[in-house]
């Protein structure tokens, strides 16, 4: 009998508002494979999945699985044709426990019987590998728990073909590693999967064929093993590229900001961030990595003058004199009358950096519309930035006056990025400021953060993936539930010894 | 999943700007629309719809006296959707309007009833203002101060004190300010002369008040400082912070704002429209201006139109009740078809609606507007 | 102690309006729509609820139970119809919940008023009322008078008309809806979070037009009750404005019960012997309008005091009051 493959896809094409998504992509996926979907943000790769998980509806084209064409019209058909896709922000309700969102929506019959669904959870789980408490609830889980609670979501479901988004995206070194080898596991059990990516190492350790994508256009299917890193990202860009970030020796680097046992309470009084200590130098980039929720919110926000401090200090070197300010409890206010100059690009673009409806302009004005002692605004300075901006940072926009939410992911943190370092900052806080960057952008915006760099200002570099991280920054401050487990030289540092320190806070590494 | 190959019936997509002229169309239809459904209300009680329509208009701007009586309702009615706008604008939803207006009221009768002999004319009326502005401005804050602190939902916090400001003129009207005069009748004496506001143009000044209003409420939300930090706060509380501004503070003082001017509005009603107090007085204005800010996209000077169109319905539904039978609270049932449909109309501006019917069409050639180096097309090896 | 039980039996009667109330907003707000119309809703359950009955028996019925049958499917349709209305607007063509509620109210008074001034209007007595017979049903206890004159537990717990056990039953089954079945799981989860809903394969949109339709009928037989129970007003007889504010309670004491039927149940109680409290215990220094206001006031503290506690189990559905459209890029 010739294999049928799992899933087929021909001359696909959606569409929102004016923007193709997805032209014309033709793609196949075989039956006890896995398969990367390769391509840069914005390439259309999450679009085309959503198809296959019934979230979209394709403009045209033709979707058949196991050889038979078939209409997905919704997430239920999805799930009926054994298509489970475990989406990059995890879809799971917060205030229920694992059991419950893993049975949502099936219509089983009998009555419901919260026992029997614990029993066949923990049945699925020691079958490849996991391990969960399916009465726990979603809002006290670690991401990574809360990434098994998806997976067996779809597991429990029957699913023969599993679409992973972006999964490893907030993983360790580690617990990658041990996603992959589920991922294995599934494998040899004949189900189909898809991961879609953006990193090469990881097409190139777990994938058995490559599919990349670009600009929504179908590029080519690879076997992994006939390709290499620097191939696929040709194709992946569209044209030849450096992957190398530049980091140029830090300059003259003086303490600008210097953070001491700095304590932060929440809403329930737990201790977000715990004892955390460190100097930030002009002149350099310090990078902090973590798990997602260790604790790089609350801390940007509390140098702000964001978050409440509950102890400690964090202290302003002046860059004229020797003077010393401490900023906690100081309003963003009090602090831009010290005349420091602290500028954050939050990971928030447009709900927190932006005001969504206004145009650049407007948006231009949200920390200065308070100058001048008049009851009107000035809208004439922020218009003449604005401009700037947008000719300098080549912002891709109708007109500065256009809602900025209307514009793309990269222009957006753009516009944000260009107001921050027009203010001429002391220190720069960016986090997550390429999220969801193509590379282009990417480039871009690591660029102007050298070039903060080489002018003295003293860089502080959230990020998420090690490999930026470890060829962007000087130094690597690493979080771990709000403490410092280490910093790091940035040059000499390996990927594992930072994974490591993410899911292990300072004491515990001594002791080993 | 079905094993027939089948598209859905209607999808949907988001619609690329329509033309200025054509969104005033469709919601001009809208309206037509809303009073074709109405007439069936009236229908229902066995009248000509086209006759009472006629009625209504006629009773309402058929004449001066009419009109004059139609601009003495739209007064305290645009001025209430002015005093909303603000905190609807910082999506602050103050629907205690209606209570605002009524303590502002109170307060002014407070020096209409005990201070009209003791205080000349205009330091009266000034004094009578004055005092409605605060009251007002009071009722606006409680609920605003809950907000800030303690994020109470300001909702049901205004609605409450709606309930209460009644009960208190219910109280003061049943008991200290009884006019004794009022055989055994609890209400509230007329004002005297000297309480009462002056006229232009044969309707109480109050017109050219909140058309003052309406230019400066345009002006304030556009271009002024406080304007910019109301729009910031409610598009996003944590921009707001962000940005380095006091968010409680924003939401007083806007509130403070929103409930003085309801409390002029007050005062306003007593002093130039009605010359007493009563249960009355505040008589659903507060309701019916939340359509009215609404309706009006929060355009100060849209709002004029809109009130008036209302204004029109409620002081028509008086004629139409002495010549049909016909109850007075058509106006309501009138107003509130018009806001479904205007509600709704509103979807059809920003979507468009596919039909499974229509042809699929190959799909346009945009670009994603972030690229902007040409894609080239590369051989495609399938594999 | 007489006085006591007098007032808490009365405070059950005047708490069942407000019980419907809270229960079809708890269900309707676990959708995530938070339909202000409440009042609206309960002011078309009130008048339909005695338009029903007073034309059957215009018609020549006099079979009090076929009459009271129609009371309760006009309330349950009418209100449901309001709600419906609310369904379409925000749901389907997305308008913004809060002004959409407020327009239901507005709608919902009007339409009420209207019809009850003109059909009393146009009856030879000038007034809207059902026959004697009718009236009885909605008030007369339902358990033998043998029950009813226990002491103590007799008046309190067996001397009420149908309506109150009605709403109490209501509340348990909703409270084992919520907790204890897939399909009450699913409609949490639509309201936590429609997003997860959909792709967990639960059809969003009908799960919310479903139980904010059904929210809305429960609403109206608080209308219904409002109409025809003595104790509330005249009793079988339209007076204007019925309603009077306890569907804006109703909404107010879903917040106070955390979203939980069960909880309702002695909230309502709290409130509605607070509504009757001014006629079994008169406090001379306190005016009788001011008397009147209490649970509003009492309303506005309880607001203000849940908005100070932050739990996590004690939240309102995450979602509620935002639209949610799956294809939203």
């Amino acid at each position: 009998m010739q294999p049928v493959n799992a899933i087929e896809l021909r001359n696909v094409t959606k569409t929102f508002g004016s923007v193709v998504a997805n032209n014309n992509v033709s793609l196949t996926i075989r039956k006890g494979e896995i398969l990367s979907l390769l391509g840069e943000n914005g390439s259309g790769k999450t679009t085309l999945m959503n198809m296959l998980a019934g979230i979209y509806f394709p403009d045209s084209g033709q979707i058949f699985v196991n050889g038979r064409e078939v209409t997905i019209r919704s997430p239920k058909d999805s799930f009926d044709l054994k298509i489970g896709m475990i989406h990059q922000h995890f879809k799971l309700v917060d205030g229920f426990t694992a059991a419950e969102n893993i049975v949502l929506g099936l219509k089983e019959k009998g009555r419901f019987d919260r026992k029997a669904i614990s029993r066949q959870i923990k049945d699925i789980s020691a079958k490849y590998g996991f391990d969960l408490d399916p009465e726990k609830k979603i809002y006290d889980m670690a991401v990574s728990e809360k990434q098994t609670v998806e997976i067996i979501k779809v597991l429990y479901r029957g699913a023969d073909i599993l679409i992973l988004d972006e999964p490893t995206a907030v993983l360790t070194p580690q617990e990658t590693e041990k996603l992959f080898a589920v991922l294995r596991n599934m494998k040899a059990d004949g189900k189909a999967i898809v991961i879609i990516t953006h990193k090469l190492g990881e097409v190139m350790a777990i994938s058995d064929r490559v599919a990349v994508l670009r600009k929504g256009e179908y590029i080519a299917t690879l076997e992994t093993k006939d390709t290499n890193p620097q191939q696929l990202t040709e194709r992946m860009v569209g044209h030849a590229v450096t992957l190398n970030i530049d980091r140029p020796k830090p300059w003259n680097p003086q303490q600008r900001l210097e953070v001491n046992h700095l304590t932060c309470l929440d809403h329930q009084g737990v201790k977000v961030l715990n004892d955390i200590s460190f100097s930030a130098m002009g002149g350099e980039i310090l990078g902090i990595a973590g798990i997602a929720g260790s604790g790089q919110r609350e801390l940007c926000e509390a140098i702000a003058g964001l978050y409440p401090v509950h102890q400690g200090e964090i202290l302003y070197h002046s860059r004229k004199d020797e003077s010393i300010e401490n900023l906690v409890d100081k309003s963003p206010m009090a602090i831009r009358d010290l005349g420091i100059s602290l500028a954050f690009v939050p990971e928030d673009r447009l709900g927190m950096g932006l005001v969504g409806s206004m145009g650049m302009t407007g948006n231009m004005m949200l920390k200065s519309y308070d100058k001048g002692s008049g009851f009107f605004t000035d809208a004439k300075p922020p218009r003449t930035l604005a401009q700037e901006i947008k000719d300098k940072l080549e912002v891709v926009t109708p007109s500065i006056n256009t809602p900025v939410r209307k514009l793309s992911g990269g222009n957006v943190q753009k516009v944000l990025v260009g107001r921050e370092i027009a203010s001429g900052p002391a220190v720069l806080m960016a986090a997550y400021p390429v999220r969801g960057l193509d590379i282009h952008s990417s480039y871009t915006i690591y660029h102007l953060l050298n070039e903060q760099k080489s002018k003295g200002v003293a860089v502080i570099y959230v990020g998420e993936d090690l490999d930026v991280l470890l060829e962007l920054c000087d130094r690597i401050l690493v979080l771990c539930a709000g403490k410092v487990s280490g910093i790091a030289d940035g040059r000499t540092v390996t990927k594992e010894e930072i994974g490591l320190m993410m899911t292990q806070t300072g004491e515990e590494l001594t002791h080993d | 999943m079905t094993d027939k190959h089948q598209e859905p019936l209607i999808r949907l997509a988001k619609r690329s700007d329509l033309s200025r002229g054509k969104k005033w169309a469709i919601r001009l239809g809208a309206i037509l629309l809303a009073l074709v459904v109405g007439s069936l209300f009236i229908a229902v009680l066995g009248h000509n719809p086209i006759a009472v329509y006629r009625d209504l208009l006629s009773g309402a701007v058929g004449g001066p006296s009419a009109t004059r009586a139609t601009v003495r309702v739209a007064i305290p009615l645009l001025g209430a959707a002015l005093a909303i706008a603000p905190a609807f604008k910082m999506k602050f939803w103050n629907i205690g309007a209606e209570g605002q207006i009524m303590v502002g009221a109170i307060a002014a009768t407070y020096f209409a009833l005990f201070w009209y002999d003791k205080l000349p004319k205009p330091v009266l009326l000034l004094v009578m203002a004055l005092v409605s502005l605060i009251a007002g401005g009071i009722w606006g804050f409680l609920p605003a101060f809950c907000k800030a602190k303690w994020g109470t939902n300001e909702t049901l916090f205004t609605l409450m004190l709606n309930y209460i400001a009644l009960g208190i003129e219910a109280y003061l009207q049943n008991g200290p300010w009884k006019d004794p005069k009022g055989t055994g009748f609890p209400i509230i004496a007329m004002f005297d002369q000297n309480a009462r506001l002056p006229k232009v143009g044969g309707i109480h000044i109050g017109w050219i008040v909140v058309l003052a209003l309406t230019v400066g409420m345009f002006l304030y939300l556009r271009y002024s400082k406080h304007g910019y930090e109301i729009t910031v706060v409610g598009e996003s509380q944590r921009t707001a912070r962000y940005a380095g501004m006091n968010v409680s503070k924003i939401i007083m003082r806007t509130m403070v704002l929103s409930g003085a001017i309801a409390g002029l509005m007050g005062f306003l009603v007593v002093s130039g429209a009605d010359y007493t107090l009563n249960t009355g007085t505040s008589g659903g204005v507060g309701f019916t201006a939340i359509i009215v800010a609404w309706l009006a996209h929060l355009n100060p000077f849209a709002m004029v139109l809109i009130a008036g169109l209302l204004s029109i319905l409620s002081k028509g539904s008086n004629t139409i009740q002495t010549n049909f039978k016909i109850p007075a609270s058509a106006a309501d049932v009138l107003s509130a078809i018009i806001l479904f449909f205007m509600l709704g109309c509103e979807f059809f501006i920003n979507y468009r609606l596919i039909f499974r019917t229509s042809k699929r069409n190959p799909a346009p050639a945009a670009h994603v507007p972030d690229e902007q180096n040409d894609p080239k097309k590369e051989d495609r090896d399938l594999g | 102690m007489d006085n006591l039980i007098n007032f808490l039996t009365a405070g059950i009667l005047a708490a069942t309006p407000l019980l419907f109330g809270v229960l079809g907003e708890t269900l309707t707000e676990k959708s995530g729509n938070l339909n202000l119309g409440v009042e609206g809703m309960m002011f078309m359950g009130a008048i339909a609820g005695i338009l029903g009955p007073y034309y059957y028996e215009k018609a020549g019925g006099t079979n009090p139970y076929l009459a009271l049958v129609i009371a309760l499917l006009c309330a349950l349709l009418c209100a449901g119809l309001g709600a419906l209305i609310f369904s379409v607007l925000t749901i389907t063509l997305r308008a913004n919940q809060n002004v959409t509620g407020l327009a239901l109210t507005m709608f919902g008074t009007g339409f009420a008023n209207y019809f009850g001034e003109a059909v009393g209007n146009s009856d030879p007595s000038g007034f809207l009322s059902v026959s004697t017979g009718v009236k009885g049903i909605f008030n007369n206890p339902i358990f033998p008078e043998s029950l009813a004159n226990l002491p103590v537990v007799g008046k309190l717990f067996f001397s009420h008309n149908f309506m109150v056990y009605l709403a109490v039953i209501l509340a348990l089954l909703l409270a084992y809806f919520l907790g204890h079945t897939r399909t009450g799981l699913n409609l949490r989860a639509v309201g936590e979070s429609p997003a997860t809903a959909d792709a967990a394969g639960i059809n969003v949109t009908l799960y919310k037009y479903l139980a904010t339709c059904v929210g809305g009928a429960m609403t109206g037989l608080g209308g219904l009750y409002l109409s025809m129970n003595a104790a509330a007003g005249v009793g079988g007889a339209w007076v204007y404005n019925c309603v009077n504010g306890y569907g804006w309670l109703a909404v107010a004491l879903v917040i106070f019960a955390v979203w939980n039927p069960k909880r309702a149940l002695w909230c309502s109680l709290i409130f509605g012997g607070l509504a009757c409290m001014r006629y079994y215990y008169p406090i001379s220094f306190i005016p009788a309008s001011i008397y009147d206001i209490v649970p509003y006031i009492v309303t506005a503290v309880v607001l203000v005091v849940v908005s100070l506690k932050h739990s996590r189990s004690n939240q309102p559905p995450e979602s509620l009051g935002l639209s949610y459209f799956r294809e939203e890029r």
